[in-house]
């Protein structure tokens, strides 16, 4: 759909966690998506799928029981994945900033917002003090907190303030890609609405890519230019939005819409479907989704589907696509 | 609230509990056994029931307890008379003031050497958690928090005196009494030494392993991966980040501990015959020697209520949020 070269392009990447129990859960399993220069991807799927420990394979910020197995981060061409981590850092902030889930605890308690926002600055060298002084006054401007709360403590602001805090503390250095990762979980429905208008606002004028992490499709919807649906581990789907939400290919994917839009369900949450998500240290052999699909059959339970592509960038792991394509 | 509101309610609290502690103080040689003239007068049954009584009169033990003798000890203790000691037959607030500064000397240096050795230990195992230096440090705490103060000192005392023909105790050799402290340094070094290394282990132990928890939780904190995601090192996120939030639980330990200072000497003092408060305390016990021991405690007490007091403004400083709660 664009022409330019991806941003971001995942590459079948896969990690893995060894647990306590001396088993490995394979968290992550040939992973592969593009994010464009200044388009916004929506990452959706069940609690448990992967989709923090995406984010956090491609910043290399995975805790230490956790390994990436194989496959390539390439951002702008250039494999993360490969570069030491001296080099990674450099990366980190400047170049891929991250909003985290509960801004409660992604501020340090004991240290002012102002100074916060003003380390990563300083630690990469972008402006001396003064300077970056004044950024810091810009930043909480441009997210709608007064320059004067700039000394306060985490404690200080509201749940909202504090994640819009965040949010300008991740545009500090001028990132050109920003991942949020259920940024607006655990606040309420109103703040959660400003919080992700202010994001589409900050996306806009900077020119951002976005890597949107959320339940909400209706959220993915409305501000996303293309959504990758993820299942145990895996990418289910990926592809355009207005495609994916017209005409689902996978049957994950047209079981969430199916309920989609609902106007019984909170907003916020995917509709349930019936069954368990696999236990990722003792996953089926076939398809990963087959103990839940109700299309499923005999194939599905023995040989895991490859992706297959739909065309126009859409793509789509599961067997019945892969005899769609064997019929053409 | 500002600062100034909380310090002023700490304030309070604190006058609150000295008052309780003083009444307590009072109470608990009222009601011990022993009468205070027979003690004075010792084993000389001589002395006249005329002459006891006189002396009773000159204690004030003929008056009612309360409130007479009570108004009376308050007055005197607000005046910094803590009564005569009846053994050492000199004032008590003299006798604990002149072992103070001993019991502060060995205390405190045993105190920062066992912070900084503690923390710094404690800190490299959480952070190097699960590696064989992590399993080391945790044994080497583990044992030395469980060791008992008196064994300790005894086996030091020991090996220090036999191999390395330290002082077996005291803080200055005979020769070298009554010399002003700064011609003899190097002679009380020397005698400091196995006391010293004593408590620095027993409470290296314990600040260890405070800090190795605090450390590994602390670690584990959200706002540590935002910190790591902002690209710094793990040698900035650790001193930036991490430190300041784990030395919390750390602060309030301390706090705990210099409160202790005296109870926590006696063993120590004892074994190593250092002329401290501890000793005294131990002396004054055997001794049943009430105004000394009641001094003691005063300042016992007051000493865990001062401690306790600075290590909440020091909190003030570390923490922003106490000032909310
Ligand atoms: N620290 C960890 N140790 C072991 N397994 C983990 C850890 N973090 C995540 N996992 C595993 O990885 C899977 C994906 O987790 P996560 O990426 O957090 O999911 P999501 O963000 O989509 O809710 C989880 O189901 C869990 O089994
Ligand atoms: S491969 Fe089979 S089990 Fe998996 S989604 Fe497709 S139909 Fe369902
Ligand atoms: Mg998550």
């Amino acid at each position: 759909m664009t022409s330019t070269e991806p941003l971001l392009s995942l590459r079948h990447l896969s990690t893995e966690f060894s647990t306590t129990d001396g088993t490995v859960a394979r968290a992550l399993e040939d992973v592969s998506f593009d994010v464009h220069p200044g388009q916004t991807v929506g990452l959706v799927g069940e609690s448990g799928c992967g989709k923090t420990t995406t984010l956090l394979s491609i910043m290399r910020l995975l805790p230490v029981t956790a390994r990436i197995t194989s496959g390539q981060v390439l951002f702008n061409g250039k494999d993360l994945l490969a570069l030491s981590e001296t080099d990674m850092r450099r990366y980190r902030w400047k170049e891929l900033s991250i909003v985290f889930q509960g801004a409660m605890n992604a501020l340090n308690p004991v240290m002012t917002i102002g100074e916060q926002i003003r380390e990563a600055i300083i630690l990469h060298d972008l402006m001396d003090k003064t300077h970056a002084n004044r950024r810091v006054n810009e930043l909480l401007d441009m997210v709608g907190i007064a320059p004067s709360r700039r000394d306060q403590y985490p404690h200080e602001y509201s749940g909202g303030m504090r994640q819009r805090a965040m949010i300008a503390m991740a545009l500090a250095c001028q990132p050109c890609l920003l991942f949020a990762d259920e940024p607006t979980t655990a606040l309420d429905v109103m703040v959660q609405a400003q919080i992700l208008e202010l994001l589409q606002k900050i996306q806009r004028l900077l020119g951002l890519a976005v890597v949107l992490v959320t339940h909400d499709l209706g959220v993915v919807a409305e501000v996303c230019d293309t959504v990758v649906v993820m299942y145990g581990g895996k990418v289910a789907e990926n592809g355009p939005v207005d495609e994916v939400y017209n005409a689902p290919q996978h049957p994950y994917t047209q079981r969430l819409l199916e309920a989609f839009p609902d106007l019984n369900r909170p907003a916020g949450s995917l509709a349930v479907i019936p069954g368990t998500p696999p236990r990722l240290n003792a996953l089926p052999p076939g398809c990963r989704f087959a103990p839940r699909c109700h299309k499923a059959f005999e194939r599905c339970r023995v040989e895991a589907p490859a992706e297959t592509d739909l065309g126009g960038g859409h793509t789509a792991a599961c067997h019945l696509l892969e005899k769609a394509e064997a019929h053409q | 609230m500002n600062r100034r509101d909380y310090l002023l309610r700490k304030i309070f609290f604190s006058l609150v509990t000295l008052a309780v502690v003083v009444v307590l103080n009072f109470l608990l040689f009222r009601v011990l056994p022993g009468d205070p003239v027979r003690a004075v007068i010792g084993r000389n049954v001589r002395i006249s029931a005329d002459t006891q009584q006189a002396l009773r009169e000159q204690f004030g033990l003929d008056r009612p307890v309360f409130p007479d003798q009570f108004l009376t000890a308050l007055g005197q203790w607000a005046r910094g008379n803590l009564g005569v000691s009846w053994s050492l037959r000199k004032p008590v607030s003299e006798v604990l003031l002149a072992k103070l500064g001993n019991t502060l000397l060995l205390i405190g240096l045993g105190q920062i050497l066992s912070i900084i050795l503690g923390v710094a230990l404690g800190l490299l195992a959480g952070w190097k958690r699960k590696t064989a230096v992590d399993v080391g440090a945790l044994t080497f705490s583990l044992i030395a928090w469980a060791i008992p103060t008196f064994w300790l000192g005894i086996i030091l005392l020991a090996a220090g005196s036999t191999w390395l023909g330290l002082p077996t105790g005291g803080i200055v050799s005979p020769s070298n009494v009554g010399k002003p402290l700064y011609t003899v340094l190097p002679d009380v070094t020397h005698h400091l030494i196995l006391p010293t290394l004593t408590l620095t282990i027993l409470y290296m132990g314990e600040y260890m392993l405070i800090m190795r928890s605090s450390i590994m939780e602390v670690l584990g904190e959200d706002y540590i991966l935002t910190a790591k995601a902002k690209g710094m090192s793990h040698w900035q996120v650790l001193r930036k980040h991490a430190l300041k939030n784990a030395m919390l639980p750390i602060v309030t330990l301390i706090a705990i501990n210099l409160g202790f200072t005296v109870s926590g000497a006696i063993y120590v003092e004892t074994v190593f015959s250092y002329d401290g408060l501890g000793k005294m305390f131990q002396t004054a016990l055997v001794k049943q020697d009430y105004p000394l021991l009641q001094g003691a405690f005063l300042l016992l007490a007051v000493s865990v209520i001062l401690a306790n007091f600075l290590a909440d403004i020091l909190y003030t400083y570390l923490d922003p949020r106490v000032k909310a709660s």
